[in-house]
């Protein structure tokens, strides 16, 4: 168990070298001067130059690429080139927004899509069925900022009963956390909802067709035992893979919502830097936001252990 | 099922686990101070007024920094940190004193050291600095709170220049922060302003904090505009960035910021209907669109081309577009702003569209597609390509409109190189008009081309003369008519076309008392209820 | 939910290859395929005008009272829009799904039958994955410059990793399969056995998973001009009239709401035909697909 963790663990160091240099090319063949930006208005051709020379811009790129994985391999992310301030310090920053939503969906997705799904296997082929069914394809259909925009209008505008942006630390009390999130996990969880309920719904329908099932039955133990019991159990693996499968569609998500619910987070401040060419910090938040995504599906693979008894490390 | 939710429980667990160890934020001071929640118009990344002419930076800067003389309502600039100055005989020096109790964020006095570096600073970098300093023989220190300020010859623009009330503005720096290279922003963000930058709770691009600088020590004269008083009444300012305006319109609406920099005029029909909120125009002088053409590339390196372009538009459409409200628009033929000193209508285009097509025909031009770099993301610029694009269209011209954030346009338009080499042929921007009152501080007329002109890089010997002359004058009449004659030359040789003057009110809470008539948003004088 | 009524039901509900195509929802969705594909195709014919003339002095007017869907904030007529508009996001949707399934394609089969390069490759594609699709597109559009081009690139290439590791996981099975080994020891060349085998197998899945991401294609079109990297203005897309829109959000909400509707339907029709295609496979590869979204 342990030298597997290690195993995958050290598999992933690959893929982020990968992203690494992905990143870096997208950004360092693509137009767009920094140097430029930061000069401002009035600057000449010679000032440009300066400030490209002082940020390193005018190395070549493999002498930029290797400085910049050099530094990254002592835990250096660098600063940002517009405010100076280190990436690790923006980043911190700017997390916490990020994962109390990214938090706060997953939960409320899997309260609501997990019954949902159960509910639309037991009645499969009704109309429960079809209703969940057709929730869930809407769930995929709608563009999530004009569900954000719906949802203010509707709850902050019209009925007055949440606010309409911002983020509130947990510390300073719990409602004022909780209420500027409401609509923002809502939002975000639509989509979500919709994928976790389809999955658990063809696992669930899967599994009770398996042999064992039909065993239990026979065995005369109760239908409401064999779902809760075997069905679900073993329906399980595949909701929790979908999960970590979602991530990536949340990291998605959460740039939109943030931007729409103004949550000083993650995905404001990758669009943010991308708009000013801030390169160490685009680079380092994707980088993040990478090893973020391999980690959770690790995390994944090893609860498994916890849900299917054949699956054994 | 259980499980399952437990799979859920525990990854949210690791994760409010990673929510815990993230940094803590300060905790509220025990009496709840009195706050102003702002939503200004950009956020703030660069927090150095000098380097950077954006207007986001400028307001930072009238945030924490003092100015030696300030423009008030009257276009009269009057002493601000200064206490008295004397001009001798020969008009060549300037002698300034300071006022008494001047005093940095971090307790030093403010000295004539400071001043000197401070002006030395922004004299790299700012059009009328650079100016300034072309014909400054020397800058001295006398004693700590006394400076002299020599001329090579006699220089009609010294107060307005030291006075100017936008970007960018010479703000007063310690002299250990001054002395930074004019290309790199300063490494702390100390003045001896009326309010001091919370460095702890700066989040670039996000949230700014200041408190009330308890120590300023504002002058006895009511305040108007950048000049007199400024005097706080409130303990913190918070500038929190909400970039989509339906947002920051909605929280103003809801009462959970109390004011909106620049709302869209779109939202000002809903913004008069709400309670609570209260519309205030306070930059009246207001702003202007500018159709910039690049001279460098053809076609526009050929004056008959640029003259059409200068016949096939008009002021009209461009503001309805922008706008829409007559209320807040304003055709405005006046290349140094409508209601100035230096307003006139000399050489002002009227739209022809025959003669521009003939002017076309005459200028040889051959068709190529002209690239207009049209802005996405900001949101006053944005109507005006478009407009440029049908007009151009309607006289025979192709065009390819070219769609790019701000950034990558503020990138590019800094490119001299030919069109299919990353260069370009037209954009738009905008100015405060403020900016823009004579030949010296706008920057549209700069007929400096490749080498110091602002980007389109237009050369013209005649009107450079004319700007220095302008400089030279002391002669408020004289200086008029110089600037008269530099517009008619300017227009002739299409070296911008002003797109039309428009307002852009700010939107506050009723609560909100004391907001004052400035060409920047100021902060000082503002009380909350 | 007691045990009594469900044992009868349950099982005899097990889905045996449902006639898919002839299912309603498939059919509506075709239906709404069709018109929506129709009208991108007779643009210029359906009583719309230049969708990108402006009429400064016409700003937000509502529908009805000068055009039938109102007026944008450029006095531009948001029906003429919305139908040139279908071109673009449709053609956006069709672009990225058959590049991404053609491309995936090709490195799938390659990765699968080139032993030596797998390893590589598959590391590449994982990288891709990693990679937080949303914000590679945003910083490939944003940096190299707004155009159909580009966006249909920048939001195929995070698709491409998932079809290339469907097609190379059936070529690895298809490989070990005995009648293969069989065939090999017989002389027959690989590649032809792969294109014999392989392409049977994947071609299925592959166009279930081509709807699912043409119907998530013209989604993020939208979210792109959503975030200012999309389509440039000149050329109308969904995406981009809600885009522009939203600034006019609570004051013309039309402007936002029927192109809004226009992508819900679409979407949800190619979703729907591609549950009625899924259904209608082996239930393991439709299982597969399922969790592949």
């Amino acid at each position: 168990m342990g030298r597997f963790i290690l195993g995958r663990l050290a598999a992933t160091l690959p893929v982020m070298g990968v992203v690494a240099v992905i990143v870096f090319l997208l950004l360092r063949l693509a137009p767009g001067d920094p140097a430029a930006i930061l000069a401002g208005d009035a600057a000449s051709p010679e000032q440009i130059a300066e400030i490209r020379a002082r940020l390193g811009l005018d190395q070549p790129i493999l002498a930029q690429f290797l400085s910049w994985i050099g530094r990254l391999a002592q835990g250096d992310l660098g600063s940002s080139i517009i405010s100076n301030q280190p990436v690790a310090k923006l980043i911190l920053d700017r997390i916490e927004p990020t994962l109390a939503l990214a938090t706060t969906t997953i939960l409320f997705a899997v309260l609501v899509a997990v019954p949902l799904g159960v509910l639309a296997a037991w009645w499969h082929g009704t109309w429960v069925d079809r209703m969940v069914m057709a929730i869930s394809v809407l769930g995929f259909s709608v563009p999530v900022f004009v569900l954000g925009y719906l949802l203010i209008f509707g709850f902050a505008m019209q009925l007055r009963v949440l606010p309409v942006q911002g983020y509130v630390s947990i510390t300073e009390g719990l409602w004022p956390f909780l209420s500027r999130l409401i609509l923002p996990t809502l939002t975000l969880s639509v989509i979500y909802i919709a994928l976790i309920a389809r999955t658990t719904r063809s696992s669930v329908l899967e599994v009770l067709g398996e042999d064992y099932i039909r065993t239990a039955r026979a065995k005369g133990i109760g239908e409401t035992q064999v779902l809760w019991r075997h069905a679900l159990r073993n329906a399980a693996v595949p909701v929790i893979s979908v999960i970590g499968l979602g991530i990536a569609l949340l990291i998605s998500g959460v740039v939109v919502t943030e931007s729409v619910f103004n949550l000083p987070g993650l995905g404001r401040l990758t669009v943010d830097s991308v708009l000013a060419r801030d390169y160490p910090v685009i680079q380092g938040v994707i980088l993040l936001f990478s090893a973020l995504y391999v980690l959770v599906n690790l995390a994944i693979d090893l609860t498994y252990l916890l849900f299917d008894p054949r699956i054994r490390y | 099922m259980h499980e399952a939710i437990k799979s859920g429980l525990r990854l949210a667990l690791g994760l409010a686990a990673l929510v815990a160890v993230s940094e803590p934020r300060p905790a509220l001071a025990q009496s709840k101070p009195v706050t102003i929640r702002a939503v200004m118009h950009s956020g703030l990344r660069i927090t150095d007024p000098i380097i950077t002419t954006a207007y986001i930076a400028r307001n930072h800067g009238y945030m924490i920094y003092d100015t030696l003389f300030a423009t008030d309502a009257n276009f009269k600039v009057q002493p601000q940190m200064v206490k008295d100055y004397t001009v001798s005989q020969d008009a060549l020096t300037y002698t300034f004193t300071l006022r008494d109790g001047l005093k940095f964020h971090d307790g030093a006095p403010v000295t004539s050291a400071d001043c000197i570096s401070s002006i030395q600073r922004w004299g790299k970098r700012d059009g009328m600095g650079q100016k300034l300093m072309d014909y400054t023989a020397s800058l001295d220190a006398v004693d700590d709170k006394t400076f002299t300020l020599k001329l090579k010859q006699p220089y009609g623009l010294v107060l307005a220049s030291l006075g100017k009330p936008s970007s960018n503005v010479p703000f007063i720096m310690p002299k250990r922060i001054a002395d930074t290279p004019a290309d790199k922003n300063v490494p702390e963000e100390i003045g001896s302003g009326p309010f001091r930058f919370v460095k702890g709770e700066f989040q670039p691009g996000l949230k700014v904090v200041y408190e009330k600088n308890p120590d300023y020590v504002p002058r006895s004269e009511a305040p108007s505009w950048t000049a007199g008083a400024k005097t706080v009444k409130v303990d913190r300012v918070e500038w929190i960035n909400i970039p989509d305006y339906q947002t920051a319109v909605n929280a103003l609406i809801n009462g959970e910021i109390d004011y909106l920099e620049q709302p869209p005029h779109d939202f000002l029909p809903i913004l008069k209907g709400a309670s609570g909120v209260q519309i205030f125009n306070y930059n009246t002088l207001g702003v202007s669109g500018m159709l910039r053409m690049n001279w460098v590339n053809p076609p526009f390196d050929n004056e008959k081309i640029r003259q059409a372009v200068l016949l096939a538009v008009n002021q009209q459409d461009y503001l309805d577009a922008q706008i829409g409200d007559p209320d807040y628009m304003m055709p405005c033929p006046a290349m140094f702003v409508c209601n100035t000193p230096n307003a006139t209508d000399a050489g002002a285009p009227k739209t022809d569209l025959a003669r521009a097509k003939q002017l076309l025909k005459e200028g040889g031009y051959d068709g190529r597609p002209v690239v207009i770099m049209q802005p996405t993301d900001l949101a006053i610029v944005v109507p005006l390509g478009p407009v440029t694009a049908q007009a151009l269209r309607k006289i025979g011209m192709n065009v390819d409109l070219q769609s790019m954030d701000w950034q990558t346009l503020v990138g590019r338009r800094a490119k001299q190189d030919p069109v299919d080499q990353g260069g370009w042929n037209l954009f738009h921007t905008f100015w405060v008009n403020a900016d823009m009152l004579n030949p010296v501080g706008n920057v549209g007329i700069n007929a400096r081309g490749r080498k110091g002109g602002f980007f389109g890089w237009a050369e013209d010997a005649a009107i450079e003369e004319m700007r220095d002359a302008y400089a030279r004058e002391t002669d408020p009449a004289k200086q008029a008519a110089i600037a008269k004659a530099v517009q008619q030359r300017a227009y002739a040789v299409g070296m911008y076309y002003p797109t039309g003057q428009f307002v852009m009110p700010l939107a506050a809470r009723s609560s909100l008392t004391g907001i004052l008539e400035a060409p920047a948003p100021v902060f000082w004088n503002i009380a909350k209820k | 939910m007691t045990g009594s009524t469900a044992p009868s039901r349950l099982p005899a509900r097990r889905p045996i290859l449902p006639p898919a195509l002839l299912n309603p929802g498939v059919l509506a969705g075709l239906a709404v395929l069709l018109v929506v594909g129709l009208a991108a195709v007779a643009a210029p014919y359906l009583w719309t005008g230049d969708p990108i003339l402006l009429r400064p002095r016409l700003r937000l007017k509502p529908p009805f009272e000068l055009a039938w869907l109102g007026t944008d904030a450029f006095g531009r007529d948001v029906w003429s829009r919305v139908v040139y508009g279908a071109r673009v996001s449709l053609a956006i949707g069709f672009a990225v799904a058959t590049a991404s399934v053609l491309i995936g394609l090709v490195i799938g089969l390659v990765a699968g039958y080139l032993r030596r390069l797998d390893a590589v490759v598959m590391r590449i594609m994982d990288g891709i994955m990693a990679i937080p699709s949303i914000l590679l597109a945003i910083a490939m559009v944003t940096l190299s410059g707004a155009g159909i081009g580009t966006v249909i690139v920048a939001i195929a290439i995070p698709e491409i990793p998932r079809v290339a590791r469907l097609v190379r996981s059936v070529v690895l099975s298809v490989r070990s399969e005995p009648y293969v080994e069989a065939a090999i020891g017989a002389g027959t060349r690989l590649p032809m056995l792969l294109v014999r085998h392989v392409l049977p197998n994947t071609i299925a899945p592959l166009i279930v998973q081509g709807t699912y991401v043409c119907a998530s294609a013209i989604l993020t079109e939208a979210i792109l001009s959503f975030l200012g990297a999309g389509i440039p203005t000149e050329i109308p897309s969904w995406g981009n009239i809600m885009a522009e829109g939203r600034q006019a959000f609570q004051i013309a909400p039309w402007v936002i709401l029927f192109p809004g509707l226009c992508v819900a339907a679409t979407v949800l029709a190619v979703n729907i035909i591609g549950d009625g295609l899924r259904d209608a496979l082996d239930p393991r590869t439709a299982r597969r697909l399922g969790a592949l979204r």
